[in-house]
């Protein structure tokens, strides 16, 4: 009966969503706003990567409302799962080919990441891409040799003071344009590493947070125990 | 094939992996298999709201080697959706460390048996007796609970 029901609602659904999106003309994009943003944004921000000048300069106060919001995610997760046992079984030895693998890739994720969000505005990426990378690189060593545990404390700092310089570059844009998260200092020339002015300091700092929230809530996943 | 004549196909399958997404949300009791469902649903609903800003004849809103290309597509459409993907990757993540969690109290990732658990352990603080034979009875396990003790849930 509840199946039939469920089936009935997804029927409906998909019925309704097939006429939704009958109606929209696609290709031909009904925001008048991208096409001005697309106009504006080489000149005005100076940026390479017109997605990044959306994310941090256009809407950087949602982006730092979706910070926020990864923030809270890690934090519950870690409070719901709490600290590792002392006296729990320790989990079983990686395997060779990971133990391996997780030495050589290490400086490779690094690199990989550093670049991603360094050129976050000049190429596709940015600083979550990169930032998960960043994470990736820290948390593999972590699944090679079980018994070793993330550093808390410091990647709690790193967490702090990158979601830290966030708001105060956001501050000055505040105090002296008079708008929030308004991108300073100097444009430079499209399409170079210095270009863009504060969007590659932004985006360095949503790097480091992504990278050390997502880290420690991996830590935490995987160093919580394994039932019985 | 030009890219507006595909348009509808991957339309449909946007929408698709939605209503896929919510069926399996809807008919799975497992807690795993519905974040699952959940990711599907995700990458279907971003999948369309990329679509949203498609133009057939531009490119991705990015300046190479400062040429400004004479179309590019929308970048609002992308800008939210990497906002979407960042946020349910914050949802999964936090989904997923409830499950760990339940996993560890009930030992079962089953939502039915999940649900009996809680309701008699509510019960069970409250001090209110279920009534006999009903579905939150504790007094008679069901035999998958028997089964979960044993270790094979």
């Amino acid at each position: 009966m509840r199946k039939a029901t469920s089936l009935l609602f997804l029927i409906g659904l998909a019925f309704l969503l097939t006429v939704i999106a009958a109606q929209i003309d696609f290709g031909h994009a009904p925001l008048i706003v991208g096409k001005g943003i697309n106009a504006a944004a080489p000149t005005k921000v100076g940026s390479a990567n017109i997605v990044a000048a959306v994310v941090l300069a256009y809407r950087g106060i949602d982006t730092l409302g979706e910070l926020a919001i990864l923030f809270t995610a890690a934090i519950a997760g870690g409070m719901v799962l709490g600290l590792r046992n002392a006296d729990a079984a320790p989990d079983p030895e990686a395997g060779f080919i990971l133990r391996t693998a997780a030495d050589l890739l290490f400086p490779v994720l690094l690199v990989v990441g550093l670049f991603i969000v360094f050129h976050g505005h000049l190429t596709p990426g940015g600083g979550f891409q990169g930032g998960v990378v960043l994470a990736a690189a820290f948390f593999l060593p972590l699944l090679a040799h079980p018994g070793s545990t993330m550093n808390h404390p410091v990647l709690g700092l790193v967490e702090g003071l990158a979601g830290g310089a966030f708001i105060v570059i956001g501050l000055f844009g505040l105090l002296d344009q008079g708008e929030f998260l308004r991108p300073l200092l100097d444009k430079g020339a499209l399409g170079t590493l210095w270009s863009a002015g504060t969007l590659p300091l932004l985006y360095l700092a949503v790097g480091l947070k992504v990278g050390s929230e997502l880290a420690s809530l991996l830590a935490h996943i995987s160093e919580y125990e394994v039932l019985d | 094939m030009s890219g507006l004549e595909l348009t509808p196909i991957v339309c449909a399958g946007a929408l698709g992996l939605v209503v896929i997404g919510l069926f399996g949300m809807v008919i799975s009791p497992h807690l795993i298999r519905i974040i699952l469902s959940l990711a599907v649903l995700e990458g279907g609903a971003n999948l369309f709201m990329i679509m949203v800003g498609y133009q057939p004849d531009a490119v991705a809103p990015i300046i190479v080697n400062g040429v400004i290309p004479a179309a590019m597509v929308d970048p609002v459409p992308q800008a939210l959706v990497l906002t979407a993907i960042v946020i349910g990757v914050g949802v999964q993540a936090f989904a997923i460390t409830l499950t760990m969690r339940l996993r560890r109290a009930y030992g079962t990732q089953d939502v039915r048996e999940i649900r009996r658990r809680m309701e008699q352990d509510i019960s069970r603080a409250a001090g209110v007796t279920a009534t006999p034979g009903s579905k939150d009875e504790p007094e008679f396990p069901h035999p998958r609970n028997a089964a979960v003790r044993m270790g094979r849930g």
